[in-house]
């Protein structure tokens, strides 16, 4: 390695942890988005790196569809205890019962979509100016084009075709009353370097990651977790496989892979060689080829 | 097993590079060759560009299908925008911001140029050299990017002819006599054959130079960085609120330029006050020697009143504090610059206010040519203006340091950045 020429996971993190100072400067009340997947781990990690010795000074926010893996609850709950951070929970449950969000029905019911309304009902709820996302831009097409500080009007909308133009480090968190910022700090950041980050940091992350025995439902290719929230089909078959999860969602749309990768350094083995995006175990973007786009269009991370 | 052992992945580089070309030019395929030969094409996205492909009745796969973003787009079949693609390698994880050759070429390209270590234009052997080469060369040039790599491409369309390519090269250098450029490379490629871009050609054995994947891989930005000027622009200032730190004040940032070691004698701008950096940190984790572009949080051997938007410099190299100076503006909004009109302004991490006072001169970028006359500023204008600020500023020259020489201004009304500019 050169002297003094930073490798590129130390410059990713440089990088990130910038953006997420920078809206701690520029506005008033941020929060962060946490899901208990990896990518909002991390994300929580660099904030914790951004401050230190003091604690984040803003929230994290979780959008609880209730369909959660119970290990993500349980994980979420030990690392807020443990690094002391402020958790805010809203629960799409709740906008369902106040008639704010109607609940799909069907077997590919899923509430990923629902999650928009209760997040937005929640960052008025909370006054947030900013919420930082760990969206990343190699996720998904419509992702490729998003800035570091991503504008959104009073209806919380993303406007593809007029974005500000970001250059250099300089960011623009300038905004009207009620209009409020997207901030994707992992914006630069691909599915490997998330996970060489974890291995580098060693950063603690929730099982379901790693291989385990699982009673799986498969559909349309897709190897579902069995669980009550979703309603079965005839051509459903219920299986027991050797499964991990690659990203953690929503019970009713995140896929499994199936993997005998039970360490780090087995996971990243395995993502080198793999032939299939993370996203491609993703139930939700399947609706259609312009599904993410259309989601982000109203809102949604 | 993978290339990417654990190990190796640790000590890969980051370059960043911009794509530039116009529409049919192959630049879309190009990438798509690049990310598909270097096996960066997952199977699901390989299957989506291929039906995409059969239904618009082609007979091969479109590699240009897979940068195409929204729905936007694809119903037009252009690109709107720049867009970030990944792919890594080895040795290297690039980041590529492409940005369309048509409308708004000039704003999008300046975004893109900001911040890449390395340009790649793009040019059709048939055509040679045209305006639009030249524009994007200026546009490098201008934003300093460090390396400059020309792809001469469509070579399967002239029978790989030597003649050809070094017509192409020698119209090349003659323009760019009148440019700043440091590093410029030339390479004979087919984006569509896939001539030199990761396989080495067969087709061309005259041509004795690397392919454009080993160039990339192994272009020296080890010196891309500014390691001489130091400048930490304070960012926030970390105050705990917990009893055990009762006493810490910490001052987080991002170096942009320079070298920082505890002990180091720095002053602090505005205030011109001086101190000893006691500890540079980050985590708990001590840093021995801080460089470009590392995050840390510096801590002072004495209480200094610093708050966002200072700067630490070293006490025998400071930059220059100046309330009014000359800055090469492109212009990236609708609504024309006004001359006497206030703007917001953003220096590093620093917010002030400007009024324009002059407009010098306007820049034909096709031509290079500067007009004294034409005073009117419109959106993909460049040009050279003065600005008077509200309070000083503490900067460098854009040529010798990209971060402390670089800002934008912002509309107060609409809070849009309007323009990108290069403090002279």
């Amino acid at each position: 390695m050169i002297k003094y020429h930073l490798h590129h996971l130390r410059e990713l993190e440089a990088e990130a942890i910038y953006i997420i100072r920078e809206t701690a400067a520029q506005f008033e009340r941020p929060a962060m988005l946490f899901s208990g997947g990896k990518d909002s781990i991390v994300m929580t990690h660099l904030a914790r790196k951004a401050f230190y010795p003091a604690r984040i000074p803003f929230p994290l926010l979780h959008v609880d569809t209730g369909h959660n893996f119970r290990e993500t609850l349980v994980f979420r709950d030990k690392m807020v205890e443990e690094i002391g951070a402020r958790l805010e929970v809203r629960y799409v449950q709740d906008s369902i019962d106040k008639g704010r969000a109607r609940e799909e029905k069907g077997p590919n019911a899923s509430r990923n979509v629902l999650q928009t309304v209760t997040l937005l009902d929640a960052l008025e709820e909370l006054k947030v100016d900013a919420a930082m996302g760990g969206a990343r831009r190699d996720e998904e097409k419509a992702r490729a084009k998003e800035r570091f500080f991503s504008h959104r009007d009073e209806f919380g909308q993303w406007n593809p075709k007029n974005q500000r133009p970001e250059l250099w480090m300089l960011l623009n968190g300038k905004k009207h009353m009620g209009e409020h910022f997207r901030v994707f700090p992992l914006s630069n950041w691909t599915e490997m370097d998330v996970w060489m980050y974890i291995q580098l940091e060693k950063i603690a992350i929730p099982e379901i990651y790693f291989s385990h025995e699982r009673e799986i439902i498969l559909r349309d290719g897709v190897l579902l977790a069995n669980s009550e929230y979703i309603m079965k089909k005839d051509s459903d078959l219920i299986e027991t496989r050797t499964v991990r999860f690659r990203t953690i969602g929503d019970m009713t749309c995140t896929g499994a892979v199936e993997s005998p990768a039970s360490t780090l350094s087995e996971i990243i083995d395995e993502i080198a060689v793999s032939r299939v995006t993370e996203r491609g175990t993703r139930h939700d973007d399947k609706r259609s080829e312009t599904a993410m786009e259309d989601r982000k269009k109203v809102g949604y991370f | 097993m993978s290339d990417f052992s654990s190990e190796g992945y640790m000590n890969m580089e980051l370059l960043r590079f911009t794509t530039a070309g116009s529409v049919d030019d192959g630049k879309s395929t190009l990438i798509g060759r690049l990310l598909y030969d270097s096996k960066q094409i997952f199977e699901d996205q390989l299957e989506a560009i291929e039906q995409r492909s059969q239904q618009r009745g082609f007979e091969h796969v479109d590699l240009s299908l897979l940068t195409d973003g929204l729905k936007a787009e694809r119903e037009q079949g252009i690109t709107i925008d720049v867009a970030y693609r990944y792919f890594a390698t080895p040795k290297r994880k690039f980041i590529i911001a492409d940005t369309p050759g048509h409308i708004q070429y000039t704003r999008n390209m300046v975004t893109g140029a900001s911040t890449a270590n390395a340009a790649l234009i793009l040019v059709d052997v048939r055509k040679g050299i045209l305006e639009q080469t030249i524009r994007h060369s200026f546009i490098a040039s201008l934003l300093q990017i460090p390396h400059l790599i020309i792809c001469v491409n469509k070579m399967d369309l002239v029978d790989y002819s030597e003649e050809a390519f070094s017509k192409v090269v020698e119209e090349y250098r003659n323009l760019s006599t009148k440019l700043d450029i440091k590093d410029v490379n030339f390479l004979p490629i087919s984006a569509l054959k896939g001539d030199n871009v990761v396989e080495k050609s067969t087709n061309m054995p005259w041509y004795h130079g690397s392919t454009l994947m080993y160039l990339l891989e192994n272009l020296h930005i080890g010196s891309d960085e500014n390691h001489i000027d130091c400048r930490f622009p304070v960012q926030y200032v970390i105050r705990p609120q917990q009893t055990e730190y009762h006493d810490f004040r910490g001052y987080a940032g991002r170096i942009v330029s320079g070298i920082y070691k505890p002990g180091d004698k720095v002053k602090i701008l505005p205030s011109g006050e001086t101190a000893k950096v006691k500890t540079i940190e980050l985590f708990g984790e001590q840093i021995t020697e801080a460089y470009a572009p590392m995050s840390v949080t510096m801590t002072l051997d004495r209480d200094v009143d610093i708050s966002r938007g200072d700067m630490i410099v070293r006490e025998n190299n400071v930059p220059s504090m100046e309330q009014e100076f000359d800055v090469m503006i492109c212009w990236m909004n609708a609504n024309n610059l006004q001359v006497g009109g206030k703007y917001a302004i953003r220096h590093t991490v620093k917010d002030a206010r400007c009024v324009i006072k002059d407009i010098r001169y306007k820049v034909d970028i096709n031509s290079m040519h500067r007009n004294e006359q034409d005073k009117e500023i419109a959106m993909n204008d460049i040009a050279r203006i003065t600005v008077k600020t509200t309070v000083p500023l503490y900067f460098d020259s854009y040529r010798k340091n990209r971060h402390t020489g670089s800002i934008i201004l912002i509309d107060e009304a609409t809070n849009e950045t309007v323009a990108a500019g290069m403090i002279v």
